[in-house]
């Protein structure tokens, strides 16, 4: 299939980027796994980039991020360098989200995990319903629909669901961008530039200009460049929600075709996380929070 | 509750052999083997200040009044040395001992009354012998010392606390001044009278007692026998675990509510109710004291804690706003919480620990805001309520008075939108938009601002307008007159609630990127145009992307700090200024076709 640059993605291509989407999850759970309170972003994101390195990953489209309490939700974020990764200390009962985007032999991933450091309600309950948005999400991309729109109904199911979009504070407030097989490196390792990787930085400027004349975008968001049909390809897509101080997110590449779209990969730790809850469901367990209390105004004893 | 004086008819004086032999003249009534509540007073005054409120506990408790040594009946020691606080605290448990020798006792103490009682809590002489202690405009004397010391360091935030105290005391440092006796003995204690009654803090016909001219004189000694040495070296170990109540009159002139901020490093139990009402409430309000008490001591007899009371539990962990209470325990009603800024106002009062009751027309959208409450940790209803329905938000009220004891923060959100000329919007239109906007907030005004006057705790509604309501404009008519309406209601009702302790504040926010866009009635035009301008609009409000969670956070901030009017966004802050200092150009814009530009 035609892609951004004009090279072509072949089944052999899309499984090369299913190994590594697969690997920077696996990265992503065992490091989630080991988390204690005390450890700081920076740490962590160290850990997953010596995780991923130690794991043949040669180049970045972005080093690892770690975001922990009310910095997944983006809050006290204004500036794009507060993304960073900083010195703020996991504690019991706090969110996080890990997000990484290794390149291996050309292949790039680029995924976001949420978690909490123990029980945390809230989210749970963002986790659980960016389900919705999952299936929302390649719903309406199959039926075409110009991505500006797309993106304004993640908005509009968000609202209803009591949802911020966090998304928006990603630069050029994108919901998603494009990836694609780089080209062989000239050097045995590319530079980093700000925690992006220079030859994938590189690779969506030029497809970015070749993109403006053609009257799309690689950068997905709710603007005017953004109004076109879905642009075959993969992207890395990812709602990104919040609820007061508490932010959760996935990220994971979407397949487009002329004429039909799929996620490229099922198996992966959310995914797995709602059909467990699902088959719970089915079995009767059911979340007592969930259960409807006074639907209408009662009468009144005076 | 039985009325006052006449209940006191059935007291019966005793008197009790007090330290150094003093004879203390103590009054007993009430139901005999019911709790002790035992009612210390202050200076300059004798047991009469407990008059009402004993005669309200009288039906219920066993209560008991005595005259401290110095006042009123009671004999009085020979010089200053017999003023220190260790003797009145010995006082205090000969008259406990006395009249409850098996059961510890309710202790309520008020001005000096209360000072003698944290003496009493926190030293070891009384150790087992008090249940509960409700006080009443009193600080501990060690407490106030570390209070001063606290602030004494430079900081910019604690000169203010420190300079309006220190202000307030004036009257401590006279009292140290050779001659303050004389001047109580030679005419000053009439004067005080007719003062403290001009002044509002006595109801009109009231002294402090009939004794005044001695009880000021040897009360004197109070001050030069404590003040300086406890100051001076406070101790920093007077600490308690009995559960304590302070009772806080926000127009106190003698002990400013900051004064207080520190006491939960003192108690671990504390309750603090900031109530509106001055120094002497035990004359002005003493239903709402006797009542305030009655709560306490039931619950410190094993009761379950009511909600009224636990709204105003301290602890200790909260993020609390200058040492108040935090909103852990409140109650905040929001209507329209179904979507924008009311639901994300629910949220973020959920946060802050507060229980929410989510009122909305969208009963699924109401429950699903109350949900994501619960998620955040707190108790959260919702109900389908139509604003516009007088008898549906009579009933809201009601509910809310009768399951949550009453709201302290209503707010006034739910709002429709309406595009278009004054020519082209029909009476229908504008009877639509006035029943929601308007009617709604008036009825959620006047219907909890009436609660909250009458519960006499204070409270705070909110109302939203919008940056509407100070911008005239040919696009938005209908609008802009119900949020103006709406502002000028929240002013007059500010005046009218502001010696009830009751804040009112309208909220201004500007463009926000909420619901209420895709759902304005565009007059005038066509569905598909209306449709079109719909989608035009949400898509410039959605750039704009200034979202509901912000002006959440400023509704919230407003009820902290008591704001009158908060414009939100930049431009709400913008509009109002040129609207108020260059009108000629606010009626310029006014002109400007917001159509033609879509």
């Amino acid at each position: 299939m035609p892609s951004g640059n004009g090279t072509v993605i072949g089944v052999n291509d899309l499984g090369g980027f299913r190994e590594v989407q697969q690997l920077a999850y696996r990265c992503a759970e065992e490091t989630a796994a080991a988390l204690e309170p005390g450890v700081t972003e920076k740490e962590v994101a160290a850990r997953m980039r010596r995780w991923l390195e130690g794991h043949g990953v040669d180049d970045w489209f972005h080093l690892p991020f770690a975001w922990f309490g009310d910095r997944t939700a983006f809050r006290g974020i204004r500036i794009p360098f507060q993304f960073f990764p900083s010195d703020r200390e996991l504690e019991e009962g706090m969110p996080y989200i890990l997000d990484c985007a290794p390149v291996r032999d050309g292949y790039t991933a680029d995924i976001g995990y949420s978690g909490s450091l123990g029980h945390n309600p809230v989210l749970d309950r963002l986790l659980g319903d960016l389900a919705e948005h999952r299936a929302l999400i390649v719903d309406q991309v199959r039926e075409r629909r110009p991505l500006r729109e797309v993106y304004e109904a993640v908005d509009a199911l968000a609202a209803r669901q009591g949802f911020e979009n966090r998304h928006r504070k990603y630069p050029f407030r994108v919901i998603a961008h494009q990836v694609d097989r780089l080209p062989a490196p000239r050097r045995s390792r590319s530079p980093i530039v700000g925690r992006f990787g220079v030859r994938s930085l590189r690779w969506l400027a030029r497809t970015s200009a070749v993109a403006l004349r053609q009257g799309w975008s690689p950068l997905w968001n709710d603007t005017r460049f953004s109004d076109h049909p879905p642009r075959p390809g993969l992207w890395a897509v990812e709602p990104h929600l919040g609820l007061r101080g508490v932010g959760a997110k996935f990220e994971e590449l979407l397949v487009v075709t002329d004429d039909d779209a799929f996620w490229l990969d099922d198996d992966l730790p959310h995914v797995r996380r709602w059909s467990r809850l699902a088959a719970d469901a089915a079995a009767g367990i059911v979340d007592t929070a969930e259960l409807p209390e006074l639907p209408e105004l009662p009468e009144v004893r005076s | 509750m039985s009325g006052t004086s006449e209940g006191l008819d059935a007291f019966e004086r005793r008197w009790v052999n007090g330290a150094g032999g003093i004879e203390l003249a103590v009054q007993e009534g009430g139901v005999a083997d019911a709790p002790t509540v035992l009612l210390v007073h202050g200076y300059p005054d004798t047991s009469a200040v407990w008059d009402g409120v004993a005669g309200h506990l009288a039906d219920r408790y066993h209560v008991v009044t005595y005259d401290v040594r110095g006042a009123g009946a009671s004999g009085a020691p020979d010089d200053r040395r017999g003023y220190v606080l260790p003797l009145l605290v010995e006082d205090l448990a000969a008259v406990a001992r006395k009249v409850s020798p098996s059961r510890p006792v309710h202790l309520v103490g008020h001005d000096w009354g209360s000072i003698q009682g944290w003496e009493a809590v926190t030293t070891e002489r009384m150790a087992g012998r008090i249940r509960s202690y409700t006080s009443i405009s009193g600080p501990g004397l060690d407490h106030v010392g570390r209070w001063f010391r606290a602030r004494l360091t430079p900081r910019p935030r604690a000169v203010g606390p420190l300079l309006r105290q220190g202000l307030r005391s004036w009257y401590v440092g006279l009292f140290h001044l050779p001659g303050a006796a004389l001047f109580w003995r030679l005419g000053g204690a009439d004067a005080v009278s007719r003062g403290l009654v001009r002044l509002g803090e006595l109801p009109e016909g009231t002294t402090p007692s009939p004794t005044l001219a001695t009880d000021g004189a040897r009360g004197v000694n109070l001050y030069r026998a404590n003040i300086v040495r406890r100051l001076h070296r406070p101790a920093d170990d007077r600490t308690t675990d009995v559960p304590v109540q302070l009772i806080v009159p926000s127009g106190d002139r003698y002990v400013t509510p900051a004064l207080l901020d520190d006491t939960a490093r003192w108690a671990s139990r504390l309750w603090r109710r900031d109530v509106p009402g001055r120094h002497w409430l035990p004359r002005t309000a003493p239903d709402r004291v006797a009542g305030w008490i009655a709560e306490l001591v039931d619950h410190a007899e094993g009761g379950p804690e009511p909600r009224t009371l636990a709204r105003h539990r301290i602890h200790p962990d909260d993020r609390a706003d200058r040492g108040r209470a935090g909103d852990r325990g409140k109650v905040v009603v929001v209507t329209g919480a179904g979507s924008g800024i009311g639901r994300q106002t629910a949220l973020a009062f959920a946060d802050r620990g507060a229980e929410v009751v989510a009122v909305d027309i969208d009963g699924e959208a109401a429950a699903r805001t109350a949900l994501l409450c619960r998620d955040l940790g707190v108790v959260a209803t919702h109900h389908r309520v139509d604003v516009g329905d007088a008898e549906a938000m009579e009933a809201l009220a009601k509910l809310v008075s009768h399951d949550h004891g009453g709201a302290d923060v209503v707010v006034n959100n739910a709002g429709i939108g309406m595009a278009g000329g004054v020519l082209d919007t029909s009476v229908d239109d504008w009877e639509r938009i006035l029943r929601v906007n308007l009617w709604g907030v008036i009825h959620g005004s006047r219907l909890f601002a009436r609660q909250m006057v009458d519960r006499g705790e204070g409270g705070h509604i909110v109302n939203v307008a919008s940056a509407a309501a100070f911008t005239p404009s040919r696009g938005l008519p209908a609008y802009s007159t119900t949020k103006a309406a709406v502002l000028m209601l929240s002013e007059c009702l500010r005046g009218e609630l502001a010696d009830a302790d009751v804040g009112v504040t309208a909220i201004c926010p500007g463009v926000v990127n909420t619901g209420i866009v895709t759902t304005t009635r565009f007059v005038g035009v066509g569905e598909g145009e209306e449709a079109r301008r719909q989608r035009v609009t949400k898509r410039l409000y959605a750039r704009r992307g200034f979202g509901p969670e912000k002006v959440a956070d400023a509704i919230v901030r407003a009820v902290d700090r008591d704001s009158a009017v908060v414009p939100v966004t930049p431009e709400a802050h913008l509009a109002r200024f040129v609207q108020r200092f260059a009108p000629g150009v606010s009626r310029r814009l006014a002109r400007i076709d917001p159509a033609e530009r879509m």
